[in-house]
């Protein structure tokens, strides 16, 4: 457990800096990372400081660091819990690059994260000190090895008794010393201090009176330990925005999305990352009348939801990977029998058991073409928080008019990533229209597909003289089960008739940077932020580099061929597996491309190479920036 | 226009909503010849006729199997789903729609094997379903394979040499799960006990579970003789709670056993007797709650209900600007909008 790395030397900026009057630095941003063992309490004291800063009016993104297991051994390097906090003078859109500040419980989880290369050179770590007097020889000559190395590495390390001056004021250090890092960090950004306090009495409303009041005191002598103890303080400049804000991450906004969709029933089967979306519908849901239904497996859950659909009220089931394979058939029945449906798959790292905690964009290509047969279906992906609420909006009215499946990919960098944005007005129109139950038309078919848009109207139980049996194989337009080899085609060709339905009233987003240049970057889902601020960068040191991001991944809007034309060159850049060229046995012919790469090259005859990354963290601006800088050298 | 030749709308009403058995009837069913599915069909029917049920409130599910193409012959809605999924769907369409009257086709393949998980938890949830296990003790639609229920050495096209392992019971499994609460056996050679068995199901407030053993004409057809040319054979299970027998029935199957299916334990040991084939209604409890009675509010659900839930909780996590500083409910708390609590 107790890991003694060496580090590479970096810059040899080494010992205290001596005492002297503190002066505020004003930064355009920072990045802080807060980590501990699980149970430490790091990640409340990350989204805590997240707040305070977002109600400070900064620009804010969180994502959390999280171990594959509930409870890891303490003290270890693969066992780092808690959150980054990248917080700006202006709206953030992504994680960032390496952080400038971290704040360690103890050293291995430090080295964890100086491991993970997610330290900036110099970066200030402001580490738990109670481990060089532990009774423990190995551990804490293992402190003191590691301190040694981290300074002599360069990094700005400051040993701070935390637990001792919280156990000054609570018996339990282990609970609480969280709430004493926040006033610290509090302190070092200048954050307001009220916003701070309110902050905590937020945070444990749900506790006794006397939680409250202890974690402030807590938090009041981070502050002023900090106030007395270091040398440096920073600002970052806010700007209050002058219209009501959320901050909620992406789980929540999904589920706030589901009810503002006017979906009633939601069928879930508990599975990372997706499970936070039915852990707070189940608090709310039913207060608006939903019923969300934990089912015996995925395959219930996705039936179920199948079930309540076809009964007249669209549903929703939300799963990641694993789930989403189970689903595929039932999903094939939905487009089959053309039966609303909304499925949210919140990606993870695959395949099989993959990484369950870790974001990865790995899925597209089985959402688009998965389950047997031809099975057309409508894919999307938000690339924002905000997006991942509006989006189950817009996929339950999709799926309703054009009674058809739309999957949601999210992933897990958006399912915890937090990022203020503007707090949505409602609209009547969200809500799903209540249940047809009006009398069928003498002669009228359950599947009377138009000849051009392949649209029907569907019957749902009820209705008077539509009685019909709905089923997964071939049928006709009576829904009567089609033996005729031109019945079948006609099946396939009028469910395919609808994606080009809906093709045709996509607007394809503008691209970001120009409409023409050198090199075009085209993303989908939660790499947004990122691909942005590197194409930003790069614009700013005068490359000809744009990006487009795809919110419709299937079907894609029109246009998209024409914008590709005006760029020298087209690659995508995403968060799932593709060959690397260089290696030894890769070829032209065996190439195996990303996944939106490989859909684009085959829809569009161009040749759109493609950069992909599987750390199983978010693409970082810097390090995309520098891939993109290379590509654009002639 | 002469008003007084007009009906009254109300008698109009009332006339249109007699139901004949036509209006149950719907594609001609395609099954063999002497193929026990068509007397479960045909009982069906007639319950459906007998309780007036309105054809579009009516919804027949099913999976994949012989069996499960009854919802096509059904006048009713139907749906004909995936192998193994009919009893999802139907809670699906339960939960959203506690106004239908749903019935659940399932086949020992479809339920017993590939459904089974759907099948434990089906009856744990005890919603208002009535489902009918067709128990033909084969695989038929894909010819001819053994399935759970195969009697032990019962030669199939995956079992020459005989099935390797004693059947699983439907009755036992059932009787053995939590919040069970209503089990009962038929078979389709006895029709006027299907058809009390079946209506005994429908009344019931619960999931009814009815296991009809099933003749298949085609790959089984001598299986069930030696039952079917000796009543001794058959016990049949009867109760003033239970089944009521018929002077003509009586009079036939004279093997006859008094059960209360109010107790559950004698219930479970009548179940675990497969020669003679028990023949009744074996566990009846009205008490189990519905899993949907347990969901459902039942109040009625507005624009206006999902507007103010919708709004209080953007409130928990809204960033007020100053202006707005007095505002009741000041919130936003990332910690709140995160799953995790550590």
């Amino acid at each position: 457990m107790n890991d003694v790395t060496a580090l590479e030397p970096e810059s040899a900026n080494s010992g205290p800096a001596p005492r002297r009057a503190k002066p505020v630095v004003e930064l355009a941003e920072s990045i802080v990372e807060i980590v501990s063992d699980s149970g430490e309490g790091a990640q409340r004291c990350g989204q805590s400081l997240g707040s305070v800063a977002a109600k400070s009016g900064n620009g804010v993104w969180t994502v959390e660091i999280i171990p594959a297991e509930i409870q890891p051994p303490a003290r270890s390097v693969a066992g780092a819990s808690g959150n980054r906090v990248r917080i700006g003078s202006r709206p953030i859109t992504n994680g960032g690059d390496e952080a400038d500040l971290v704040v360690a419980f103890n050293e291995q989880v430090l080295l964890g994260r100086v491991r993970a290369g997610e330290l900036k050179a110099g970066c200030i770590v402001l580490l738990e000190s109670m481990w060089r007097e532990d009774r423990d020889d190995k551990i804490a000559a293992s402190y003191a090895a590691t301190c040694d190395q981290l300074v002599k590495a360069g990094y700005r390390v400051h040993e701070i008794p935390m637990d001792r001056e919280c156990r000054r004021l609570v018996a339990d250090p282990h609970r609480g010393k969280n709430m004493f890092a926040l006033g610290m960090l509090c302190n070092i950004y200048s954050l307001d201090r009220t916003v701070a306090q309110e902050q905590i009495a937020i945070t444990f409303r749900k506790k006794d009176r006397k939680i409250v009041e202890s974690n402030t005191k807590l938090f009041d002598a981070g502050w002023q330990w900090a106030e007395d103890n270091l040398d440096f303080r920073f600002a970052i400049p806010a700007v209050r925005s002058q219209v009501p804000q959320l901050v909620i991450n992406g789980n929540t906004a999904l589920a706030l999305g589901v009810l503002a969709s006017g979906m009633e029933i939601c069928a879930m089967y508990p599975i990372t990352p997706a499970t936070s979306v039915s852990h707070y519908l189940s608090e709310v849901f039913e207060r608006v009348g939903g019923v969300i239904h934990q089912a015996e497996d995925e395959i219930a859950a996705c039936t179920f939801a199948i079930g309540a659909s076809y009964a007249g009220k669209c549903a929703v089931t939300v799963t990641s990977g694993p789930g989403y394979s189970l689903k595929q058939e039932a999903i094939g029945l939905a487009v089959m029998a053309e039966i609303p449906l909304v499925v949210i798959n919140v990606q993870r790292g695959g395949p099989s058991t993959g990484q369950p905690t870790k974001a990865e964009q790995g899925d597209l290509l089985a959402a688009i073409y998965g389950s047997h047969g031809d099975a057309p279906k409508v894919v999307m992906a938000p690339s924002s928080i905000e997006d991942c609420f509006y989006s189950v909006i817009t996929a339950r009215k999709i799926a309703e008019l054009f009674n058809t499946v739309v999957v949601i990919l999210s992933d897990a960098n958006l399912a915890t990533g937090q990022q203020p944005f503007v707090r949505p007005e409602f609209r009547d129109d969200w809500l799903a229209p209540p249940v047809d139950q009006s009398a069928v038309p003498e002669g009228a078919k359950p599947y009377d597909w138009d000849a051009v848009t392949g649209l029907s109207r569907r019957f749902v139980p009820g209705q008077p003289g539509g009685m019909h049996t709905l089923t997964g194989l071939a049928h006709d337009r009576r829904s009567h089960v089609a033996y005729d080899p031109l019945l079948n085609e006609e099946g396939l060709r009028r469910r395919s008739q609808k994606l080009a339905a809906l093709q045709k009233t996509l607007k394809l987003p503008e691209p970001f940077g120009g409409d023409s240049g050198d090199l075009l970057v085209i993303g989908w889902g939660s790499t947004k932020g990122a691909i942005e601020e590197a194409v930003g960068r790069l614009r700013a040191e005068g490359l000809k580099v744009s990006s487009l991001h795809l919110q419709f991944l299937q079907p894609t809007a029109s246009g998209l061929k024409e914008v590709m034309a005006r760029f020298g060159r087209v690659m995508t850049v995403e968060s799932n597996w593709s060959d690397d060229p260089d290696d030894e046995l890769i070829d032209a012919d065996n190439r195996r491309y990303s996944a939106l790469a490989t859909m684009l090259r085959a829809r569009y005859l161009v040749d759109v190479d493609c950069w992909t990354e599987v750390r199983g963290r978010p693409i970082k601006p810097g390090i995309l920036a520098d891939i993109l800088r290379a590509r654009l050298k002639p | 226009m002469n008003m007084t030749a007009s009906p009254d709308p109300c008698l109009l009403r009332f006339y249109e909503e007699q139901h004949s058995l036509e209006d149950y009837q719907g594609e001609v069913p395609r099954w063999c010849t002497g193929c026990g599915d068509n007397a479960i069909l045909t009982v069906m029917q007639r319950l459906c006729r007998d309780h007036n049920l309105r054809p579009e409130k009516t919804v027949f599910v099913s999976g994949i199997g012989c069996s499960s193409r009854l919802p096509h012959y059904m006048g009713t809605y139907g749906f004909h789903g995936i192998h193994g999924r009919a009893l999802p769907v139907a809670e699906g369409i339960k939960m959203a729609r506690p106004d239908l009257d749903v019935f659940v086709i399932t086949g020992d393949g479809d339920c017993c094997s590939i459904g089974t998980a759907h099948w434990i938890h089906a009856v744990r949830y005890n919603m208002n379903l009535t489902v009918v296990l067709h128990d033909n003790h084969v695989y038929g639609l894909t010819k001819k394979q053994a399935s759970p229920t195969s009697p032990r050495g019962l030669k199939s096209n995956t079992t020459p040499r005989g099935a390797y392992l004693d059947a699983l019971n439907p009755l036992t499994v059932t009787l053995g799960i939590q919040n069970v609460s209503f089990v009962a056996q038929a078979v389709d050679w006895i029709p006027e006990a299907l058809y009390e068995i079946l209506n005994a199901a429908f009344l019931h407030k619960g999931l009814s579970f009815v296991r009809v053993i099933q003749r298949c004409s085609e790959y089984l057809p001598k299986l069930f003789d030696p039952w079917l040319h000796d009543p001794g054979r058959i016990t049949l299970v009867t109760h003033a709670r239970g089944l009521a027998v018929s002077d003509g029935l009586a009079k036939v199957y004279k093997n006859r056993l008094e059960h209360d299916p109010a107790d559950i334990d004698r219930a479970r040991e009548i179940a675990s007797v497969e020669d003679p084939i028990p023949v009744g209604i074996l566990y009846r409890n009205p008490e189990v709650p519905c899993y949907e009675d347990l969901r459902l509010s039942g109040g009625l659900r507005t624009a206006a209900m999902v507007r103010a839930g919708l709004e209080a909780e953007f409130d928990r996590f809204t960033v007020w600007p100053d202006e707005a500083k007095n505002l009741p409910e000041r919130g936003g708390d990332l910690s709140d909008a995160n799953g995790s609590d550590t």
